[in-house]
């Protein structure tokens, strides 16, 4: 697994590694589903269309996260999984997941923002991570 | 904490001292223990806000702080517009103007223990509550920027509200200078289908039951009585302050460093409150102020519909609003000079003592309410702001009981289903859409709401007024 939630007093840490920028981006995302319910309890049915960009690797980061956290407040919805590529400052993607089902998803809490804690986009150990706080 | 690098000044005041490129000490308000309990975090970022331009005083911690980000959760800290001062989103936090308002509602535990689990299926059917929830409300975009300018006045004027409710709320229930012309396209569209709605995690709507008076004639005024049946409404400015706090706190890490601010940490986001940044900032967060305190009148409204229903002697009427994610323009006095300042109080409440002007007439004698959250097992308090707290910490206190452990830690230590059960063993109905979300709010997982209230009284923040057990809880 590839991503995993960090410790913090109140809020929740997530971070997602692999072997390239991209795929870390994926793999937090998979944690930012996982702050709120299990991630293999969403169906990936529905496509929708991740694009952002920074010329900042964090604050790219950041920007991508938000946006998945816009894209689940409008439209109700959890995410199964995200596809992304990243040129340069640009990131576009694909995120899959399904509305929320209160019942079989047992949504734990709203993700309000990505926070500049704990923000850490590079290299460690030969595996990219990308990693931060976000608000709940 | 390690204490050793404090000082300390009484029981429950240490002092950080200044230091490296702090321009002003930090000061703790708690007990020894909650100070050692707290996270090392809280002392680096306590440490971090005194290095922030333009801050006057002290950078305060309450004695609920926890490790928040960029700010302590719990922290206080005022800046002087005058002086190069800043303004933080970073500050204020997400939610904007996240809040606890508490009703009266005229009758006793003996009326209301019999239907006690009716009501709580009522309310829990009525007011929407948890993730993906909506409301019945969906604001157009000319009436969502009359709402912004209006706050709680929008709400009476809508029909979904009362106007004796007004003068019972902070800013008297409309925020002034608010700008919805600053409000972007995405925060209007996250705020929609969201208003009137409680949100999730540690939000909530508690019945709760006076239990204690520690001020008789205080108690009196507010006319809180033992073994009268209140409510607590804890929410906010919903996804519209979460996506204002968002965007400014990626604007203002650029606009600081163009100001030439040196950040120690990229959470400290802000902008001189003079700057263009700044004053389009503080216009739209004083709209979603305006969002959250309407927000709270909706759900009040929906809450009186349900009464009516269910128990005809009730006569719902509003005791105090109270807002703790702010930033506030307050007149201080420091060091015998009047100065106009931005209080910014990060999961920290107002708490202004007796003969303040901005209070009604009916709290100048006694000082404001200062409502103190529990959790869902545990006690609330309604305190009354001391006048002498003005020079301690702005006229601020704490605003919970605070976190103690991660939600990870609180998923791995309880069971939701348990949890309610237990619950209900004590007496307690608690309504939740989400088992998982109510294992991660584990009365357990919060401070001792009992010691941090003591410490606020001791620390001389503010003074108990009465206690409140909880009865029946919608949870988000």
């Amino acid at each position: 697994m590839g991503w995993e939630l960090f410790y913090h007093e109140a809020d929740e840490g997530i971070r997602g590694e692999g072997k390239t920028l991209s795929e870390a981006f994926e793999q937090a995302a998979i944690a930012l589903t996982a702050v709120v319910t299990e991630p293999d309890l969403v169906i990936p049915r529905i496509p929708v269309p991740i694009e952002v960009s920074d010329d900042d690797p964090e604050l790219l980061f950041l920007a991508f996260l938000n946006a998945i956290i816009f894209e689940m407040a409008v439209r109700r919805m959890l995410f199964h999984h995200i596809n992304i590529t990243i040129d340069g400052p640009e990131l576009r993607g694909t995120a899959y997941g399904e509305l929320v089902d209160i019942d079989r998803h047992q949504p734990a809490v709203e993700v309000k923002g990505a926070t500049a804690t704990e923000l850490f986009v590079g290299q460690k150990s030969g595996r990219w991570r990308a990693q931060c706080v976000v608000d709940v | 904490m390690d204490l050793s690098r404090l000082i300390q000044r009484s029981e429950f005041e240490w002092e950080l001292p200044q230091k490296g490129n702090m321009r002003v000490p930090g000061v703790l308000y708690a007990s020894r223990a909650l100070v050692e309990a707290m996270d090392e975090k809280v002392y680096q970022q306590v440490r971090n806000v005194a290095t922030l331009p333009g801050i006057v005083g002290a950078s305060y911690v309450m004695p609920d702080a926890h490790w928040g980000y960029g700010f302590p959760i719990g922290g206080v800290a005022a800046f002087d517009p005058e002086q190069g001062g800043v303004v933080s989103a970073g500050g204020v936090g997400f939610d904007i103007s996240c809040g606890v308002r508490l009703l009266h509602t005229g009758l006793t535990i003996e009326q209301v223990r019999p239907i006690l689990p009716d009501l709580m299926d009522a309310l829990f059917n009525t007011i929407p509550a948890g993730v993906g929830s909506v409301g019945q409300i969906h604001l157009s975009d000319l009436r969502m920027s009359e709402m912004l300018r209006g706050g709680a006045w929008w709400a009476v004027e809508q029909g979904w509200g009362l106007a004796e409710d007004l003068d019972h709320i902070e800013e008297h229930g409309r925020m002034a200078g608010a700008m919805p012309e600053h409000v972007s396209h995405h925060a209007r569209r996250r705020q929609a289908d969201e208003m009137g709605t409680l949100g999730s995690g540690n939000h909530y709507l508690e019945l709760q039951q006076v239990t204690d008076l520690y001020d008789t004639d205080t108690a009196n005024r507010f006319g809180l009585k033992p073994g009268e049946v209140v409510i607590s409404i804890h929410c906010g400015s919903r996804g519209l302050g979460h996506q204002i706090g968002t965007e400014f706190l990626l604007e203002m890490v650029k606009a600081a460093k163009t100001a030439g601010i040196a950040l120690v940490d990229r959470e400290l986001a802000c902008a001189p409150a003079q700057s263009e940044v700044g004053q389009r900032y503080l216009g739209a967060m004083r709209a979603a102020t305006n969002c959250a305190l309407a927000n709270r009148e909706i759900i009040t409204h929906l809450t009186r519909q349900t009464f009516a229903e269910m128990v005809s002697e009730a006569a719902l009427t509003l005791l105090y609003d109270v807002s703790h994610n702010t930033c506030k323009e307050e007149i201080h006095t420091v060091q015998g000079r009047a100065r106009k300042l931005l209080v910014h109080r990060k999961g920290a409440t107002r708490a202004f003592g007796p003969g303040n002007a901005e209070l009604p007439q009916e709290f100048r004698d006694s000082g404001q309410p200062v409502l103190i959250g529990g959790s869902m097992g545990t006690a609330s308090y309604v305190l009354a702001g001391l006048a002498e707290n003005e020079d301690k910490s702005f006229g601020s206190a704490c605003h919970g009981s605070g976190r103690a452990m991660s939600r990870r830690h609180a998923r791995q230590l309880w069971q939701g289903r348990k949890l309610v059960d237990d619950l209900r063993g004590q007496g307690i109905h608690v309504r939740s859409p989400s088992m998982r979300g109510v294992a991660e709010e584990a009365p357990g997982a919060y401070k001792d709401v009992d010691r941090v209230v003591e410490s606020a009284e001791m620390a001389g923040l503010a003074r108990r007024v009465a206690r409140l057990r909880p009865l029946g809880v919608v949870k988000g």
